[in-house]
């Protein structure tokens, strides 16, 4: 076995676990619906994603308003991951199988993500009414799942590393919405108008590059450049690298 | 002062085996030439300011069946979750089926079987299917086979399908110990396994490690000391963090305060005398009247001396003559406060 797998050993066992967890509870299915019925509405709702006003053969109104709705579904996902095993003791079980911190931490990464996929595909009868209305750039809505996929990662791992830190589910929920919040907050105009203004434009664009909702655009526009693509990539990591240290510091407490 | 210190106190096996507590020493022989499986030199574990676990040192052979007792907070748990890799010691070395745990976890994992205070398990998971996740976690081949083999041994056959979270504490602890077993592991590690449950549940567990330790090595923790006496050939007493005493159930009740005392009711004339006599004798250490009237003479050595107390008794007539039994809980409470104290 080489040294990398060797060090993620269990991932898949953990994997499969937690992701049948996800349907073994009601929180799975309940999940499912609060988001469709979210993303719906704001799709086609006057105030927001004016969907049927646009007439336009496109998904922006349903992609532009995700990252939002992600905000405070993808902490719920998350939040059980970590604390529920501290909570009831099982983390001392699971972490004296053949099984390393980095594998059961990457393998409930991993479940989370596959249920939000699961969870995003479903939004494929907006897909389907599109192409019969119309005809739709089919490479800006590939992008756009891309784009959507890659959102729910870094949250997510930003959601997991609160659930590796706290024992309360609702306590790592809380703050992990105001960390995700906070994350999405510094791509609104209005930071970055404020940031310009108080520091000057050089810190301006250096923030304005850490906007998830900047970089998320310019991939839900169809264009899947390598720097925005980069930045979610290194920012999952970097959140999960974060999780596992916190993990290993508190599993024993 | 440690009474591993001290074993001029001691009956002469007993003594040997105590010096063998200490680090550098060879470990005690018990039944069988069992290979060394756990080995564990020098542990120490701090959390904070508090030394959980205090430089212990001991070796296991298969076929031993160890039992730690000792207080709350003794240093029971925190030793377990080292030798298990939950914790990385401070200091010390362990070494299980020959494998450094600091430099190997994984591959110690795979010869641990372990049950963790509480038994904690997936409570919204079905039995079979927990025991289909570890046997996965594991990787274990002929996973099928495996999970049948554990629900039989633990008699968990007719829960198979049910939540882990409905079921009574005893089938909760038991699918607990089938998770440890899933694997047939050499070493297994058993953290208060009886704890909480009834007595006819702790009856059946016990029964269970019983019928485990032929051809392995057990570590269990307990503070019931009938538990040690009836499943561990070895007893090791640890309170604030160090080995007191290292030893069998048999040579601890043999050094427990009142072992072999004679126990007696005067029949014809005056149980005072009776007792002035005895505790004239330079063999005893203190006869007694009892509050129910009886007379207790207890030996200074330990050693069964009914003869001594016939014969000292004379002329006087007795009835009900017994020789009592050493208890364990009195030897445990007078090791583990002369430390406290």
């Amino acid at each position: 076995m080489s040294g990398l797998a060797r060090r993620f050993t269990g991932m898949r066992a953990v994997l499969r676990r937690e992701f049948h967890g996800y349907f073994a509870s009601p929180l799975g299915y309940i999940f499912i619906v609060i988001f469709l019925i979210a993303s719906g509405y704001l799709m086609v709702s006057r105030d927001f994603g004016r969907f049927l006003e646009l007439r336009e053969a496109n998904l922006d109104a349903l992609f532009s308003y995700l990252p939002w709705i992600f905000v405070v579904l993808v902490p719920a996902v998350a939040m059980r991951l970590w604390a529920e095993e501290r909570r009831s003791g099982t983390v001392e079980l699971l972490l004296t199988l053949p099984i390393t911190l980095e594998g059961s931490y990457l393998g409930k990464f991993l479940a989370g993500w596959a249920f939000l996929a699961v969870s995003v595909l479903l939004t494929w009868p907006a897909v389907f009414q599109v192409a019969r209305l119309g005809d739709p750039d089919w490479g800006a809505i590939f992008a756009s799942y891309v784009a959507t996929l890659l959102a729910a990662a870094v949250l997510l791992a930003i959601g997991l590393l609160f659930s590796a830190l706290s024992k309360n589910q609702v306590v790592a929920f809380i703050l992990a919405v105001a960390a995700s919040v906070g994350f999405l907050l510094i791509g609104v105009p209005q930071t970055q108008e404020f940031v310009g203004k108080w520091f000057g434009g050089y810190v301006e664009r250096v923030v304005s590059s850490l906007s998830l909702l900047d970089h998320f655009e310019t991939l839900t526009r169809g264009l899947l450049q390598l720097n925005s693509l980069l930045f979610f990539v290194l920012f999952t990591v970097g959140w999960l690298v974060c999780g596992m240290l916190v993990l290993g510091q508190t599993k024993t407490n | 002062m440690t009474e591993t210190d001290h074993p001029d106190s001691v009956p002469p096996e007993v003594a040997a085996e105590t010096e063998a507590a200490a680090p550098e020493a060879t470990p005690p022989e018990t039944d069988g030439p069992g290979e060394v499986l756990i080995s564990v030199a020098d542990l120490t574990k701090h959390y904070g300011a508090i030394r959980a676990v205090d430089g212990i040192s001991f070796q296991v052979r298969r076929g031993d069946v160890l039992g730690f007792l000792g207080p709350n907070g003794a240093g029971k748990t925190t030793a377990m979750k080292m030798i298990t890799g939950f914790l990385e010691p401070d200091r010390g070395s362990i070494e299980v089926a020959g494998i450094d745990v600091a430099a190997d976890r994984l591959a110690v994992s795979r010869r641990i079987g372990y049950l963790p205070e509480d038994a904690p398990a997936y409570g919204e998971m079905a039995v079979e299917a927990f025991l289909r996740f570890i046997a996965e976690a594991r990787e274990l081949e002929a996973a099928d086979e495996a999970i049948e083999t554990v629900l039989e041994t633990a008699h968990l056959r007719s829960v198979r399908g049910q939540t882990i979270e409905t079921l009574s504490k005893g089938y909760k602890r038991r699918v607990g110990l089938a998770q440890a077993l899933i694997h047939d592991p050499d070493v297994l590690i058993l953290d208060e396994p009886t704890d909480g449950l009834d007595p006819n549940q702790k009856a059946v567990v016990q029964d269970l490690i019983s019928s485990l330790s032929a051809n392995r090595c057990i570590v269990l923790s307990t503070h019931i000391l009938d538990e040690a006496e009836r499943v561990c050939n070895r007893a090791v007493i640890l309170s604030e963090g160090r080995i007191l005493v290292d030893s069998t159930p048999e040579a601890l009740v043999a050094r427990a305060p009142g072992h072999n005392a004679v126990r007696f009711r005067v029949t014809e004339g005056d149980a005072a005398d009776v007792a002035a006599t005895l505790s004239a004798a330079d063999w005893c250490a203190g006869a007694r009247v009892l509050p129910g009237g009886e007379v207790e003479a207890e030996p200074r050595d330990g050693q069964n001396r009914l003869n001594d107390v016939l014969a000292a008794v004379g002329e006087h007539r007795v009835a009900d003559v017994r020789v009592r039994e050493g208890r364990l809980d009195e030897l445990f409470r007078d090791v583990t406060r002369g430390v406290a104290a």
